[in-house]
């Protein structure tokens, strides 16, 4: 059985945004895969530790920059890569068209990917790839047991946690509540640079939405800050609470 | 081409809050506002909807839609999509919304824009307000294809009451159970007596800081007090002393609450991802120089396990 991880370079989630020319600027910012990517690899790699799978492809669709996303996947234990080479300013329709005729290539038994990218944050691409291939999915995955074809998911719903089985293959979307990503080991790190990592161009594709503008949020004025005694601080944020706020006292 | 449609979040009847937010904000533009309501007996729902102003109510009743399952919803829906035409489509930005919207959108493919925190759908254009780099940045997006999706936040509209007919419109059911491909195999809901953390008017975080459950007891004391929802930073979800499902931030929830309370908590920027939006934010923290203090709008420099004790004394007064 072989499973495919689709990772997404992002900014370190640490990173400071400045605007260029309209434009995010990545001067200066470190890379590192979407943090619920790095489950999705993880979930993958103890597939193949608990011989449920055999193969473990990563595909990343962007820039060059984005080999290296890809070499970290292959660092922590997966196999090979794919990267398909696309503007990283394309819009979710077109990213999830791309990743899609990549996907079909290889035929994969399970196609893992993170529920949303810590960037900008859409939540998208994984199930318009199921949609585009024909595949049933599943989103915000806690755990998954596979067996007889199938996959039994965990997902964190709004006010529960549902239990939702599909046939395979199918697309599944990671939360990080999976599990615990690994770091690459040193030995992992070397091996990952002799690993095979195709490059193919992404199919052309019209965006479906138009970016009208960037900005930053307005920076928040200076609150209140008092350093009293425990009595005096709690009367006042009480006053706040209830006079400024407008908080209702229930009980 | 006309009318917005609302896509109502349901569950065994009980409506979520965010649907009357995106149904109040749709008014806004003068057009026709539908809600669309798929499930068991929902026709008896209508009502509801027309209080905040829906023209009309698309109630489609079948046992395929008694719980929410992607296959048949999508076909459904885009069976009526080109039967009846409507000029855009709002859904919630939540486990089910945006599982519905993204693969509708495939479906029929068009644009997308999700986790909307403001909207404009005039003059037929449909640009949308959206955090990203987890609030770090604003982008305004416009969704260029037809019709016009999207995926709101919950908590960033307001509510307005405001009478529409309500007229109810019995559309064909499309989907059979052959557009089911996910079984549903159970679905345990989170017993709290608390709000739900998106939808909570307050909400009372610990952080580290709370040092084990007697800390987090007398986080929980203060919410229950404010009828809040009660939530975690990671360090506090890891520590174990809180569920998974309450972490606040970047890798677990965006709340939007009127008032937020960080009892703890230090503000690192994963954190503030998820809370900044709040409306008043107020802090309790050991630590003058903590960065939870840059989006304070009252900041507490003391122990918590002094000053809430007292707080929740002086709120009872
Ligand atoms: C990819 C990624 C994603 C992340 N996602 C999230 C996320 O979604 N949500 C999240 O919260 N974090 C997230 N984090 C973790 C985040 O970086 C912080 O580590 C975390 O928020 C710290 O939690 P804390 O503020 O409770 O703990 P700390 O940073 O340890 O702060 C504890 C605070 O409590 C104060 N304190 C101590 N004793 C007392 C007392 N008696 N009374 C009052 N104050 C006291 C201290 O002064 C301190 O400021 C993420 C990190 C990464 C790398
Ligand atoms: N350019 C990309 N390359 C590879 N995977 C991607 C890309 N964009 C999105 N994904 C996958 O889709 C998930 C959700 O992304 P998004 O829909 O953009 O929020 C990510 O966590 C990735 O697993």
């Amino acid at each position: 059985m072989k499973v495919l991880v689709c990772v997404k370079q992002t900014f370190d989630t640490e990173a400071k945004i400045e605007l260029k020319d309209g434009k995010i600027s990545d001067a200066g910012i470190n890379l590192i895969i979407n943090p619920y990517d790095e489950h999705a690899v993880e979930g993958a790699i103890q597939l193949k530790e608990k011989k449920v799978v055999s193969e473990v492809v990563v595909l990343s669709a962007g820039a060059d920059k984005s080999m290296d996303a890809i070499r970290t996947a292959l660092a922590m234990g997966a196999d090979r890569g794919i990267l398909v080479k696309q503007d990283i300013a394309a819009d979710e329709y077109s990213r999830a068209v791309a990743l899609a005729a990549a996907i079909k290539e290889e035929n994969p038994d399970l196609i893992l990917a993170g529920h949303v990218a810590a960037d900008d944050g859409s939540s998208q691409v994984p199930t318009r790839i199921a949609e585009i291939l024909g595949l049933p999915h599943v989103n915000v995955i806690t755990s998954v047991e596979i067996a007889d074809g199938k996959a039994t998911c965990s997902s964190e719903a709004d006010g529960g946690t549902q239990v939702t089985e599909v046939t395979l293959p199918a697309v599944i979307s990671a939360q990080v509540s999976w599990n615990e990503p690994r770091y690459p080991s040193m030995k992992g790190i070397m091996q990952a640079k002799k690993k095979p990592v195709a490059t193919v161009d992404a199919v052309a594709t019209e965006d479906k939405v138009k970016i009208v503008e960037f900005s930053l949020p307005p920076a928040k004025e200076a609150g209140i800050k008092l350093e009293d005694d425990p009595d005096v601080c709690a009367a006042q944020l009480a006053d706040f609470i209830k006079n400024t706020a407008k908080a209702e006292i229930k009980a | 081409m006309a009318g917005t449609w609302v896509f109502v979040e349901q569950r065994d009847g009980n409506i979520r809050k965010v649907t009357f937010e995106m149904i109040s904000e749709a008014k806004k533009f003068g057009e026709e506002v539908s809600a669309v309501v798929f499930g068991k007996g929902v026709e008896a729902l209508a009502p509801e909807f027309a209080k905040y102003g829906a023209d009309k109510v698309y109630a489609v009743d079948a046992d395929v839609f008694a719980n929410y399952n992607t296959g048949a919803f999508v076909a459904q829906m885009a069976a009526m999509i080109a039967e009846f035409n409507p000029n855009a489509v709002l859904f919630a930005h939540t486990f089910g919304g945006r599982d519905f919207a993204s693969r509708l959108a495939q479906k029929l493919e068009v644009g997308l824009a999700t986790d909307a925190i403001d909207l404009d759908i005039s003059a037929g254009k449909g640009v949308f307000t959206r955090a990203i780099y987890a609030g770090k940045a604003i982008s305004k997006v416009e969704v260029t294809t037809s019709p016009i999706l999207a995926t709101v936040r919950p908590g960033v509209c307001e509510v307005v009451e405001n009478a529409g007919a309500g007229e109810v419109v019995k559309p064909a059911v499309a989907a059979t159970d052959a557009d089911v491909y996910q079984v549903i195999k159970e679905f345990v809901p989170t017993v709290s007596a608390r709000p739900d953390l998106s939808e909570a008017d307050a909400v009372v975080s610990g952080g580290r800081g709370c040092k084990g459950p007697d800390g987090i007891k007398l986080v929980e004391e203060l919410a229950d007090l404010l009828g809040a929802g009660v939530g975690g930073s990671r360090a506090s979800i890891d520590s174990g002393w809180l569920g998974h499902e309450l972490q606040v931030g970047q890798t677990g929830k965006v709340v939007n609450p009127n008032l937020y309370i960080a009892c703890g908590i230090s503000g690192a920027i994963q954190h503030l991802a998820g809370m900044s939006s709040s409306k008043f934010i107020t802090a309790i923290n050991t630590d003058p120089e903590a960065p939870i203090f840059g989006v304070a709008d009252f900041g507490v420099v003391g122990d918590l396990f002094k000053v809430v004790p007292l707080l929740i004394d002086e709120l009872k007064k």
